[in-house]
């Protein structure tokens, strides 16, 4: 399939669930979808109070978009994302606190307060960031990709970035080295339809971008981004293309982010409706929550335990990153080198 | 009068070079202006030509000699008149002109001697073998014994493997170490930055060769953004060690694009330490230890120097340590400070102020950030004057750093303004004339120096 003409995987949601679903599974996608979600709207509370200050790019919406990758990558799999990066931590099993408390810039965070939002990394987790310049996760996550083909380990990198960075050169430069090299990373656009506030049909000329790896030889995929299980079964098979030495695999995630594209975007550029009308018809996890109903999986109390349980982890979070002292003066000029 | 033709230098550091073809033979009459032969140093093959007139009455030095010293007699012309007992004076060096591609000394310092590299503060034990070495071959030898060592560490570039670099820097590197580590990248300087980078993120080192730094400004990004600021954006749990390396600094007649010294831009950067060697055993002991040093490394080479040679200390692992600069010649009257190719322009100041009775100090930065400023500092409070000397614009400039640090630190001791020399505001012209009034000179170097000393 290396060389396959792209197509559309989009799966007919009814027919892939009796092959696919098990409980566990399931429920453990609804948890992480929900911790992202609540989290992410305790941020946006904690940046309305004067807590979190600066950029701060929230992921709801697009949920299941890393919860989906996550379930198809194991240990030493690396994960690169840019500045719309705590729902790929949380997802890699990065402390809520510790993310949080990072948003706050207290030493209590993954850098201990230095680097913010966009700049967030664990290096036991293998999340490589949290990077702040449109597209350069890109050519950092294809360096990932050369360390793991150079090292002959199996592994693989995720590169996450969005509709925006697509129109970055050097994510053809990176395309370009990637198919070269056949190096092992799958580039997951996270296409939201807007690069900030302007909408894909005004910034591309082609606006499928599953497409963009075809003058590369790199074999592409539009994926519903909304539903997390037609998002773990591409991400399954690009992995398996992947890790195989078959090279690199462009998916294309069609998403969408409810709030604006940072804190301090009122959104503008689309309507209320447009809004209302993904929120309403294709939320993510909801979508799990009909699915866990509908096949018994759980009831609504169960899911209600769920919820009661992730709004305590995300109180536990925003009382730590509260509670969490400032960085001491004496880290101001450490760590500039080693 | 019998003329004596000499070994040229092809450069202010070439000691010895190939005498590879002679194109012309005993008996021929040669004008002013014919070639006479090919000589090869390691960095190019050049042709000489005669500046005397006359009949090549004996060839001295056959085709195809290797190691001929500098300034040895090669060949004899008999001029009108002469018969072949007279007695015979030594030429001038032939004028050469390249027969590569490469770019050659500027036409200024083919007429100075060569500098003297003193080295007052190398510390080699005593009876070290000291080799001969191109800055050329130092780098190969210091990338190549690192890549022995650590499986780690590898090259990448714009025609690194099949094609040995552009200035043959990594000649046999991809026979010894393979594709898999010596590995040519497309065109493509913003995107192999980054992915260096991500490389060195997940803990391989890499060496990332731009084929001049002027083209690394499509990947100052990565170098900056990526590289610089990942640890201290991580709170110290990432790190990057990389060196970024290439050719530096203002070339011959090559135009603007492809002039220019970015040792100010990146020695602006915290999270960056910038190298900058003048000879051949600082070229192979710092970027030794740059490949070592857990920090992104900008190392910035010259492209006028690569053919350069001076002694290399014969050891099993010759490390120059990074931060301490070195003080080249030791003065009582005035400190001149320089690094890379400007370090050769400023010990010949120092050659043509001795003879004027100015005795000057000539400091070698070596490591232009962290810079070594108590070695600088220390110099100025002895000399009580300053000169710098760059081959960058002075504007926001190497020696506008060293002046604001000499003036904060020794302010009470300075007898005269420092004084900075540097190219002039303006792009680098490729008009000969106007190229050569835009760059520091000896000449100018030594009227800086006069000026401080108000003489």
């Amino acid at each position: 399939m290396s060389k396959a003409k792209p197509k559309a995987t989009k799966k007919s949601k009814t027919k892939k669930k009796s092959a696919k679903l098990n409980s566990s599974d399931l429920l453990g996608y609804y948890r992480e979808m929900l911790l992202i979600r609540r989290f992410e709207e305790k941020a946006g509370q904690m940046y309305g109070m004067g807590l979190i200050a600066g950029f701060c790019h929230l992921y709801i919406g697009q949920e299941a978009v890393v919860v989906g990758m996550q379930a198809c990558i194991g240990d030493g799999d690396q994960v690169i994302t840019g500045y719309r990066d705590h729902g790929h931590m949380l997802a890699l099993g990065m402390s809520s606190r510790g993310v949080m408390a990072e948003l706050t810039g207290r030493i209590g965070g993954y850098s201990r307060g230095k680097g913010g939002s966009m700049h967030m990394f664990s290096t036991e987790k293998n999340f490589y960031g949290g990077h702040g310049i449109v597209g350069a996760q890109v050519s950092l996550g294809t360096g990932l990709a050369f360390a793991n083909a150079y090292r002959k380990n199996d592994r693989v990198s995720l590169a996450y970035f969005g509709d925006g960075a697509s129109n970055q050169g050097q994510v053809y430069e990176s395309f370009n080295m990637a198919k070269l090299w056949d190096l092992p990373v799958i580039y997951v656009i996270e296409n939201n339809q807007y690069a900030m506030g302007t909408a894909i049909e005004r910034s591309s000329a082609e606006t499928q971008l599953h497409k963009r790896g075809a003058s590369f030889g790199i074999p592409g995929f539009e994926v519903d981004g909304m539903d997390v299980l037609a998002v773990r079964e591409a991400g399954e098979m690009a992995v398996k293309h992947a890790r195989a030495g078959n090279g690199p695999m462009i998916l294309e995630m069609k998403t969408y982010r409810y709030r604006g594209h940072s804190m301090s975007d009122p959104a503008k550029y689309r309507s209320r409706e447009e809004v209302n009308e993904v929120r309403s018809n294709s939320d993510p996890i909801e979508h799990v929550k009909g699915l866990l109903l509908t096949n018994g999986f759980a009831d609504e109390a169960a899911l209600k335990d769920i919820d009661k349980e992730i709004r305590e982890v995300v109180n536990d979070a925003a009382d730590f990153a509260k509670d969490s002292p400032e960085p001491p003066v004496s880290d101001l000029l450490t760590d500039v080198l080693a | 009068m019998a003329v004596e033709i000499l070994m040229p230098a092809l450069s202010p550091t070439m000691e010895e070079g190939t005498l590879s073809k002679w194109l012309v033979k005993e008996g021929d009459t040669i004008v002013s202006g014919d070639i006479l032969a090919e000589i090869e140093t390691d960095k190019a093959t050049m042709e000489i030509e005669s500046v005397d007139e006359g009949v090549l009455s004996k060839i001295l030095v056959s085709s195809g000699t290797d190691n001929v010293k500098v300034n040895q007699v090669i060949a004899i012309l008999l001029e009108d008149g002469d018969d072949e007992n007279a007695e015979p004076v030594k030429t001038a060096s032939a004028v050469q002109k390249p027969v590569v591609e490469e770019s050659v000394i500027a036409e200024e310092v083919k007429n100075i001697e060569p500098a003297p590299v003193i080295a007052l503060e190398i510390d080699v034990p005593a009876g070290t073998k000291m080799v001969p070495t191109t800055i050329r071959d130092a780098l190969r030898d210091a990338m190549a014994e690192e890549m022995r060592r650590d499986e780690d560490v590898f090259l990448m570039g714009e025609e690194v493997a099949q094609y040995e670099g552009a200035y043959k820097v990594s000649r046999e590197m991809l026979d010894e170490f393979g594709s898999r580590r010596v590995i040519d990248t497309p065109i493509t300087e913003h995107g192999f930055a980054g992915l260096g980078v991500g490389a060195a993120f997940a803990g391989l080192k890499p060496i990332i060769e731009f084929m001049t730094f002027n083209f690394a400004m499509q990947a100052i990004d990565h170098i900056i953004n990526s590289a610089a600021k990942t640890r201290y954006m991580s709170g110290g749990q990432m790190s990057c060690p990389i060196v970024f390396r290439g050719p530096n600094g203002a070339a011959s007649r090559v135009g603007a694009q492809h002039s220019q010294d970015y040792a100010p831009w990146y020695g602006h950067v915290p999270g960056l330490i910038v190298l900058a060697p003048y000879d051949a055993a600082d070229a192979k002991g710092l970027l030794k230890a740059a490949i070592r040093d857990p920090n992104p490394v900008v190392f910035l080479e010259h492209e006028l120097m690569y053919g350069e040679v001076s002694d290399v200390p014969e050891m099993e692992d010759w490390l120059v340590p990074i931060g301490k600069a070195l003080v080249r010649r030791e003065g009582t009257d005035a400190t001149i400070t320089a690094h890379s190719r400007m370090v050769g322009f400023s010990l010949q100041a120092a050659e043509i102020l001795a003879k004027e009775g100015i005795s000057v100090e000539v400091i070698d930065l070596r490591t232009i950030r962290p810079l070594d400023e108590e070695t600088i500092l220390a110099s100025v409070r002895k000399t009580n004057r300053l000169v710098t000397v760059e081959e960058s614009w002075g504007r926001m400039g190497i020696g506008a750093e060293i002046a604001a640090l000499v003036t904060e630190g020794a302010f009470d001791y300075l007898d005269a303004p420092p004084k900075r020399v540097h190219q002039v505001e303006a792009p680098l012209a490729y008009a000969a004339n106007l190229e050569a009034l835009a760059m520091p000179s000896p000449e100018r170097i030594a009227q800086a120096v006069r000026d401080v000393c108000y003489v």
